[in-house]
């Protein structure tokens, strides 16, 4: 997997709350036997509203999405994840975000960062005032910076490591599997 | 010291703890479907990796698959092709399948428990979030990215961090008429649906202990909805009762053993939670959702609810978009909202007690004209049961279309969907725009509920009904 250090890069303001899985990749999407390609699937329906925010020109290249509370909420399709990644977004920000599609971020490279809900709407503010708006998103310092100001941001000190070396958790895991094999033994 | 439920069930299966990082958690029961695990396997044979544990994972087909009579021919070729390779992966790995031939196939949340694999204190999990579903039987169960799949696959192990506790406690009783999926949606109500977030919902108090082993599978299944990945209740002897027969659960000797460490499975008595609320089970009427969300709900008495009441701007925004979406307006008597489709199934309300529960308010009545009813039982061993029953007759005779087990138009990846604009009552869990069909309008609501909605073609007081 590749390491996540420091993004920067437009951030996309989605000015919904519980955005749900549903609508980042709607069903038909999930018929695919591979994790790559779906871009085009990506919140599918809105973006048939050319005034959606990733339709117009400023965020087409967008690497961050700014969001509302409890982002990536319902089904654990990961297809969530994989279809913003392949759209370009690596680094998403809201005061909120459902466990599984949080973890589910992390399992492809990519950085979920929750900030207080009045710091979220300071960067929405801001990214109103000037679409295409840029963040720097910096992992090892835990800080979202932009002219808005400098937010820091917390993480988990595992899933940052995880993060910041693009570690393969299978590999890591498999280093035990003489620990996993005594548990086995152990509960015969 | 005293510890939860939650807490007991992890210590038991902590392969490795170290500071700075996750506990590694050893899974009991993997649970595999077509849509969320080709990428897994795919990725373990790109590494060559092999899967550990092949018999502690079992398969089935559900989200895919059509509802027309059996044998199939399946039409929709990228579907077709998710269910070959997931029985490919499976003949290649040992995997325990069960698919359309199978009289056991069904949808994987309906099917852990009904074959005995889902018990009490196991550790479960699938790529799929209403795996919550299985804490019904005090198992610690949980849905699971396509990573995590692989990691499951491979290691029969998770890194996970110890969850936070909230105990609901549900003091009281339900009133007539008022059932499980009532007390969820209105619990999903008042918590939000991030109101659980990070946590374990463990349900506790006299309202939860009278429900049946079905019924607290609706109430589990629906924990994701309030933010909770699982959601749980101590094993008692409704529980106990539940498994005795059951194929894969112990049997003879064994199973009283194993039946005595259930009942040994509870919260002790001063545990601490990190959050508590209680609930006067009293309060709760038969529910339904007005909104694009589940915590949009309301009593069915109630009405749809004027967006400019909410004190908060946020709220405000997202009722005004759901209204939009719902084609709905404020202040509508939720008795007045006219249905094209009705949808009884999903992994939430397809289980006997709800299709029983369902045939007692259809039977001697007819479906609304120009309403479109379907009963999709959640796996082959509800339909054939409702059958011996004679339940099939009953809805069919109504009117209502008798379908094959499946998640069917619970997510609308087979061929059952919404037209856009349609109105259905549906049993199922989300209500999130598209969900059933792209523009597609969906109320959940219990399957008594949805049946009397069928009959009258719009939202009725199941309780005026039944008296
Ligand atoms: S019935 Fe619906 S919620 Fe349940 S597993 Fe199938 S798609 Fe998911």
């Amino acid at each position: 997997m590749k390491p996540f250090t420091t993004l920067t890069g437009v951030a996309a303001p989605l000015d919904r709350a519980n955005v749900d899985t549903d609508q980042i990749i709607p069903k038909q999407f999930l018929k695919r036997i591979v994790r790559s390609g779906l871009r085009d699937g990506l919140f599918f329906d809105w973006r048939r509203d050319p005034a959606f925010v990733l339709n117009q020109p400023a965020y087409r290249q967008a690497r961050i999405l700014l969001a509302r509370e409890t982002f990536g909420c319902g089904s654990s399709r990961e297809h969530a994840a994989w279809a913003l990644k392949d759209f370009g977004i690596l680094a998403l920000i809201a005061p909120s975000f459902a466990d599984i599609f949080y973890n589910n971020c992390f399992k492809n490279g990519m950085l979920p960062a929750a900030l207080p809900a009045a710091q979220v709407d300071r960067l929405f503010a801001a990214a109103a005032a000037q679409p295409g708006l840029e963040l720097t998103v910096d992992l090892a310092g835990q800080t979202i910076r932009g002219p808005a100001g400098e937010f820091r941001f917390e993480i988990d000190a595992y899933r940052k490591q995880c993060l910041l070396e693009g570690l393969d958790d299978i590999a890591l895991t498999l280093q035990h599997a003489a620990a996993i094999t005594a548990f086995e033994q152990a509960r015969r | 010291m005293p510890r939860t439920l939650v807490e007991k069930i992890w210590e038991r299966h902590v392969v490795l703890r170290e500071p700075g990082r996750p506990d590694l958690l050893y899974i009991d029961l993997h649970l595999v479907h077509e849509v969320t695990s080709p990428q897994a396997f795919e990725a373990l044979r790109e590494n060559g990796r092999r899967v550990r544990r092949p018999d502690l994972t079992v398969a089935t087909m559900d989200h895919d698959v059509p509802t027309d009579p059996r044998p199939i021919q399946i039409l929709d070729a990228s579907a077709r092709q998710q269910l070959e390779v997931l029985a490919q992966n499976c003949r290649d790995a040992g995997i325990r399948l069960y698919d359309l031939d199978s009289p056991e196939q069904g949808i994987v949340h309906v099917i852990g428990p009904e074959l005995g694999l889902t018990q009490p204190g196991m550790t479960i999990v699938c790529g799929d979030s209403h795996t919550s579903t299985h804490g019904a039987l005090g198992a610690l169960a949980f849905g699971i990215g396509t990573s995590e799949v692989e990691h499951v696959l491979a290691t029969q192990c998770l890194w996970q961090a110890p969850p936070k506790t909230l105990e609901l406690r549900f003091d009281g009783a339900l009133g007539f008429g008022v059932t499980a999926k009532d007390l969820i949606l209105y619990t999903i109500g008042r918590i939000g649906t991030g109101g659980a977030t990070g946590h374990v919902i463990e349900y506790t108090g006299p309202a939860i202990r009278a429900l049946s082993m079905e019924q607290r599978m609706t109430v589990c299944n629906m924990s994701i909805e309030a933010g909770a990945r699982a959601g749980l209740i101590a094993p008692d002897e409704t529980t106990v009762a539940y498994l005795r027969g059951r194929r894969f659960a112990p049997s003879g000797a064994a199973f009283e053993q194993a039946a005595a460490g259930w009942l040994a499975l509870a919260s002790d008595a001063g545990a601490r939670y990190d959050r508590s609320l209680v609930i006067d089970a009293a309060e709760v009427a038969p529910q339904v959702t007005w909104g694009t969300n589940p915590g949009m709900v309301t009593e069915v008495t109630g009405r749809v609810p004027d967006p400019a009441s909410f004190a908060d701007a946020g709220a405000r925004r997202s009722a005004e978009l759901a209204l939009a979406y719902m084609g709905l307006k404020p202040g509508v008597a939720i008795e007045d909202i006219a249905l094209d489709r009705v949808f009884i199934g999903s992994c939430t309300n397809a289980r006997l007690e709800d299709l029983q529960a369902a045939a007692a308010v259809v039977r001697g009545r007819k479906v609304a004209r120009g309403v479109r009813a379907m009963v999709v039982p959640g796996s082959q061993q509800v339909k054939a049961a409702a059958e011996r029953l004679g339940l099939d007759r009953v809805f069919r005779d109504a009117g209502f279309e008798w379908r094959e087990s499946g998640c069917s138009m619970c997510l609308g990846m087979n061929p059952d969907l919404l037209q856009p604009g349609e109105r259905c009552a549906s049993t199922s869990n989300r209500n999130f725009e598209g969900r059933q069909g792209a523009g597609g309008r969906t109320h959940l609501v219990s399957p008594a509920m949805a049946a009397a909605a069928a009959i009258a073609g719009h939202f009725v007081d199941v309780r005026e009904w039944q008296a």
